[in-house]
This record gives C-alpha cells, sequence and structure tokens, in this order.
C-alpha cells in the first residue's frame, strides 16, 4: 500500500496525543502529579494539540475536506465513522480534565473520574483506528489479531514518553513511571515483533489463480495489462518494498525506536537532574523516529489483494 | 445509509462475462469510457491524457492472462469490472453513506454529491474496481449502466449497460442473477459461472464464464508438425523452401 504521509502523521501523532491522555489520568488516579496553570496547560495543549494536528491531517487527504463533517453518520458499520465520533466525544471529558488540571488545580474527585473518562474513550478511539485497518479483508495480513493492539502500545509508549519527558522538565516523577514508560515500549516492540514474524509466514490468501478463476488450467500468469500507463490503483495499491530493504527497516527501526529509548528511559529512572531530562530528551527522539519507520512499514509492506490482477502471484 | 440492505434483494442485477469467447478487443471498456464520460458519473475524468504520464478513470479493464504452462497452456481476455457483490466491503467502510447498495435490483452506487473522497471504499475492494477521480474528488465505480438500462427514452434492446450493447463477441451477458429461470442465471449453471475470489466473502453477483476444455494437445508427430526445409534437404532457394513448406502442411 501507498504509504500517505498524512495518514502516517495522523495516526501517530493523534495516537501520541491520546496516549498521553491516558498517562495524564492514570497520574491523576494513582500518582500525585503537582497540577498547575503552567505545567498543565503544556501538557494539555501537547496532547490535545497532536490529537488535533493529526485529526486536521487527516483531512488534508479528502477530495471534499468541507463535507468532512459527514464522516459522522455511519458508525453503524463503518469502523472510520467511529473513529470520528469516539475522537469528539473524547474531546469532552478531555477539556473538563484539563479544565480541573489547569484552572481548579485539582486531579481529585470528579476531576479524576472525567480523567479517567477521557483516557477510556481516547483508547476507543485508537482501538477504532486499527480496526479500520483490521477490518480490510482485501489486505489479508492486516486482518491480523496483533493490528490493534499494536495501535494501542504504541500510542501507550509514545504518549508516555511524551508526558514522561514534558514532566521531567516541568515537575519530575517518581522512578516508577519512568520504569511504566519503559515497559510500553518494550511491550510495543514485543508485540511489533510478533506482527512481522506472523505476516512473514502467514498462508497466502489469496492468489493469481483464485483471482481470476483459471487455476484449474494451470498457473496464471500475466500477460498483457490493461494499459502501458498506471492507473490509480496501481498507485495506491501498487506500493511495494524491497524485502531486503524492508528487513534494514525494521532493524533500524528496532534499535532507534526500540533499544535506544529502552536504554534511555531505564536511565532516566535511575538518575535525577539534567541527566534524568536529557535521556527522556533521548527517549522521546527515539520513540517518535521508531513508531514513524513502524507506522511507514505497515503500510508500505501491506499487500492489496487487488494487485493480483496486475500481476502479483499472492497476497 | 451504509449498512446493507437488511434483506438481500430478490433482483440481483449483474454482467456474466464468458472468457471463452472474449476475444480481448477492449471494445467494451472504451464503449464504457464513452458512456459513462456523459453519463451517472460523468465525468471520466483524463489527467495528462496526451502527455508521457496519463492517467485515467476507467470502470472496466481488460487484462490478459496465461494460464497453464506449454502446449496446453491458454490466453486467457479477461474483462474486469465492479462485481456488484451481494456483501461488498466498499459499502460498509464507507463513513459518509455515500456508498450503497441498491435495495429494489443490488446495484453499488456512489452518492457524488456526499462522497468525501477518503478513499478507504477503494481499499476496501479485492477486486480493485473503484477508481478514484482526482479531478472531482470523489471515488468512481461502475454503475452497471443505470442510466442506460431504466432509460425509457431508449429502444428496449439497447437498455442494456454499454459494455454488454458493444460486445462484437458477445461475449458479456447482462440479466437478474437473482432470478434462477433468467436467461444469464441458465448460462450459468450451464457453463458452471463461478465467482471470483470466494475467499474474500463478498460473495460477488457478476459471474465468469470458464474457458471451454481444449483438445488435449499429444507430443509432437510427423502429421502435425511441418517439414521444415533444411530438415528435408533444403533447395538452397527462399522461395522454393516457402513452396516447400506451405505444400507440406
Amino acid at each position: 500500500m501507498h504509504p500517505a504521509y498524512s495518514v502516517i502523521f495522523f495516526t501517530t501523532a493523534s495516537g501520541a496525543g491520546y496516549g498521553m491522555l491516558v498517562w495524564l489520568a492514570a497520574l491523576a488516579a494513582l500518582g500525585d502529579p503537582n497540577p498547575g496553570l503552567v505545567g498543565g496547560l503544556i501538557l494539555f495543549a501537547l496532547a490535545l494539540g497532536l490529537v488535533t494536528a493529526g485529526l486536521l491531517s487527516s483531512t488534508f487527504h479528502l477530495g471534499h475536506p468541507e463535507r468532512a463533517w459527514r464522516a459522522l453518520s455511519q458508525w453503524r458499520s463503518s469502523w472510520l465513522s467511529r473513529e470520528g465520533v469516539a475522537a469528539i466525544i473524547t474531546y469532552g471529558p478531555a477539556l473538563l480534565f484539563a479544565l480541573g488540571w489547569v484552572v481548579f488545580t485539582s486531579v481529585e474527585g470528579i476531576w479524576m473520574i472525567v480523567g479517567l473518562v477521557a483516557a477510556f474513550m481516547a483508547l476507543v478511539t485508537v482501538a477504532c483506528t486499527g480496526m479500520i485497518y483490521a477490518s480490510l479483508k482485501a489486505i489479508p495480513r492486516w486482518t491480523d489479531i496483533t493490528v490493534v493492539p499494536v495501535y494501542l502500545a504504541f500510542a501507550l509508549s509514545t504518549g508516555g514518553a511524551l508526558a514522561l519527558a514534558t514532566l521531567a522538565v516541568i515537575s519530575p516523577l517518581p522512578s516508577l513511571w519512568a520504569w511504566l514508560v519503559t515497559l510500553a515500549i518494550a511491550l510495543s516492540w514485543g508485540l511489533k515483533l510478533v506482527y512481522w514474524n506472523r505476516i512473514d509466514n502467514a498462508a497466502p490468501v489469496a492468489t493469481a489463480e483464485t483471482a481470476t478463476g483459471l487455476g484449474h488450467i494451470g498457473p496464471v500468469s500475466l500477460f498483457e495489462a490493461p494499459h502501458t500507463g498506471e492507473n490509480y490503483i496501481m498507485r495506491e495499491m501498487g506500493f511495494q518494498i524491497a524485502r531486503k530493504h524492508a528487513a534494514r527497516l525494521r532493524i533500524i527501526a528496532l534499535v532507534l525506536g526500540g533499544a535506544v529509548p529502552l536504554l534511555a528511559f531505564a536511565t532516566a529512572a535511575l538518575s535525577v537532574g539534567p541527566v534524568m531530562v536529557a535521556a527522556c530528551i533521548v527517549g522521546v527522539a527515539g520513540v517518535g523516529i521508531g513508531v514513524l519507520l513502524e507506522r511507514w512499514l505497515f503500510f508500505a509492506e501491506a499487500q492489496h489483494a487487488a494487485m493480483l490482477y496486475y500481476g502479483a502471484k499472492a497476497v | 445509509m451504509t449498512s446493507l440492505p437488511k434483506q438481500a434483494s430478490d433482483q440481483k442485477l449483474g454482467l456474466v462475462i464468458d472468457l471463452d469467447i472474449c476475444v480481448g478487443c477492449h471494445a467494451c471498456a472504451v464503449n464504457c469510457k464513452e458512456w459513462n464520460t456523459g453519463g451517472h458519473s460523468a465525468p471520466l475524468t483524463d489527467e495528462d491524457p496526451y502527455g508521457a504520464d496519463p492517467l485515467g478513470v476507467w470502470f472496466n479493464r481488460i487484462h490478459t492472462y496465461e494460464a497453464g504452462d506449454g502446449p496446453d497452456g491458454q490466453t486467457v481476455h479477461f474483462p474486469r469490472s465492479c462485481l456488484h457483490c451481494e456483501e461488498p466491503a466498499c459499502v460498509t467502510v464507507c463513513p459518509t453513506g455515500a456508498s450503497y447498495k441498491r435495495e429494489s435490483d443490488g446495484i453499488v452506487l456512489v452518492n457524488a454529491d456526499t462522497c468525501i473522497g477518503c478513499k478507504l471504499c477503494s481499499w476496501a475492494c479485492p477486486y480493485g474496481a473503484r477508481e478514484y477521480d482526482h479531478s472531482d474528488g470523489v471515488m468512481k465505480k461502475c454503475t452497471l449502466c443505470i442510466d442506460r438500462i431504466e432509460n425509457q427514452n431508449l429502444p428496449e434492446i439497447d437498455r442494456v449497460p454499454a459494455c454488454v450493447s458493444t460486445c462484437p463477441a458477445s461475449a458479456r451477458h447482462f440479466g437478474d442473477l437473482g432470478d434462477p429461470n433468467s436467461e444469464v442465471s441458465q448460462i450459468v449453471a450451464e457453463r458452471g459461472g463461478y465467482d471470483l475470489m470466494p475467499e474474500m466473502d463478498m460473495k460477488p453477483t457478476n459471474k465468469y464464464l470458464p474457458p471451454r476444455a481444449r483438445p488435449v494437445s499429444t507430443a509432437p508427430t510427423p502429421e502435425n508438425t511441418p517439414i521444415r526445409a533444411a530438415e528435408s534437404g533444403g533447395t538452397g532457394s527462399r522461395f522454393l523452401d516457402w513452396v516447400d513448406q506451405t505444400l507440406s502442411r
């Protein structure tokens, strides 16, 4: 599949923003953050800014952005519609949570409850994003059972890294939280490794023989394409990354996005002051690069069944 | 509403394509483009049509495949368009309700006034049947020529999709596949018409008729092999060799 930058930016940015909301709610419920005006403004501006920037970027690739509101109507059948509805609902409790944190300097009682509701809705929204892809039978590898968990895990690890790094500057947290972020990063890449292993070893779902129904005659190959140039389908679905490039990018993603932030946040957990801040910044940078590579590969490695009509042997 | 109709329609209008007869002339694709660029989903925009990298919207595309190896292999011309599935994923993924399946006859259509151009329906279709119009910013697809089949201004004989009316080999048939007694259903039953990619669970309405079995080829024999001039002690003259070969056929 063609890895469109608007979709990669949308899923990673809004994922990180929603992840941040979950961590802020967890802090409110379990920890003892120092709610306050400046810190709260920075934290919520970052979280809701990322969510909003992501949502806006997802409308840029529409043919008719001015009709985007219509996308909220078909939640009965469409995961894309459900994602839109969930995203908008999330703003309600998230803004109330921000109000308590920033204006009333409180994350207790009702403010904690709206925070937890915001966190729940954030997770629902990210799960809907994952389901948009996981529900597409035409791209068999995306229907893998790990797709939605990977989306959730990366939202948590990127959001956690951002929240921790921001708080490291504003009002440092107990080391427990750095360990939790480390755990989330480890979980994300663990799940991603499972996904990569499963897609590498998955049996083909459809073949050129089943796509044409000519398998009873013998092996089927494309003799002549319908036209000498490209068409929309070939540009949108025909993007394919060479296997050796994919393998290299996976290693780069694992090292920069996995190993480096794991070490960085472990260091942050064990240190204080400028060392901790520096470690958090390195960790955020690593996780950021990692999730962008992970998401780019998610699209670039996916094969669409329609390409069976254009010379692909199996998907 | 992009939820599917609760009950499948009794009438299931669709195409039956005979791969045994299709000669791969592309006339159906050309007439489809010709009609539909002025029809329900008009225009079918072409970008850079005379340039180095032309791109355009077509509802019908003709592929040619080789099936099988060696003397028993066949070259099969393969027209491909929307299959008007009974359970079309392109409809249920649509977030706006622009993509819908008609309750009365099962035709899958796009409402160009409410489509936001998110392209998700084209991702959901395993058959590559939907094509995005960059100039209009909406998705387009085969309408089964609803503006012909219901058109009271056309003589009755012409109330079939443009691809069907133009096929010089009569390789395309149009009719109600929901009625077991219809002509198309009977052809499908008789010839073993099949679904493309049944594993995708979309239950296509359109059916394809397989190429008929060919006589099994045998190893080359003196009777069925032209005698090469050189092998038969060629004459040295190209003209006489040609006469020799022609007469030996």
